[in-house]
């Protein structure tokens, strides 16, 4: 059964209208599904059938360990949104709720490659000599 | 979705959106109360959505 019914799965198309610039989403689950890990494949299937921009890869946690570690995924349900190069952007856990805006804001940032930051921010970012982990910790309401 | 913008802006930066209830572990781990609840490398704890000016005042820290 579909998770997006017809009235969302509109919704959704016309959001993703102006991302022309292929987006690929690289989903990580197991080969025993974790709760979720179903249900997040599916619903990232779902969206990238509602736009000929968008492609997804699934890949296996212990598998593909190769490939998790390089994306620094370390746990499932996982997915990295990919654009021209990898930004860096990562969702852990199923995006329901409100984390299914920010999962469609996040291929629309990713399509369009700009961060959309004030000046002053770009600067100071702009000054980092390591790598740094944002853990952004939400809950699904 | 800041942070998702920042990691659109430097290499450097990975952003992690974490669902908190599917692991639990995480939220003991970084004492997570409330959502959403940001941390930068370990150290830097910031409670709450905030704008854009006081995250970065936070992320200066990192710069030092």
């Amino acid at each position: 059964m579909a998770l997006l019914n017809a009235e969302i799965r509109k919704d959704v198309q016309q959001a993703l209208v102006d991302v022309k610039t292929p987006v690929i989403f690289k989903v990580f689950t197991q080969e025993l599904e974790c709760q979720y890990c179903k249900e997040t494949r599916e619903l990232v299937q779902e969206v990238a059938a509602l736009s000929d921009k968008l492609s997804v890869e699934v890949y296996d946690l212990v598998r593909d360990q190769a490939i998790a570690e390089s994306l620094g995924v370390d746990k499932v349900p996982a997915m990295a949104v990919i654009g021209q190069k990898d930004y860096g952007i990562r969702m852990f856990g199923i995006p329901s709720g409100y984390e299914f805006g920010s999962l469609i804001e996040s291929i629309k940032l990713v399509s369009d490659g700009e961060s959309g930051l004030s000046a002053e921010t770009r600067k100071q970012v702009a000054k980092l000599t390591k790598p740094v982990k944002i853990q952004v910790f939400i809950t699904p309401t | 979705m800041l942070a998702y913008q920042l990691a659109m802006e430097s290499d450097q930066i990975q952003a992690h959106m974490v669902e908190v209830i599917e692991f639990p572990y995480l939220g003991n781990k970084y004492d997570v109360m409330g959502v959403p609840r940001t941390v930068i490398d370990e150290t830097i704890h910031i409670e709450g959505a905030v704008p854009e000016p006081m995250l970065m005042r936070e992320f200066e820290k990192l710069l030092n």
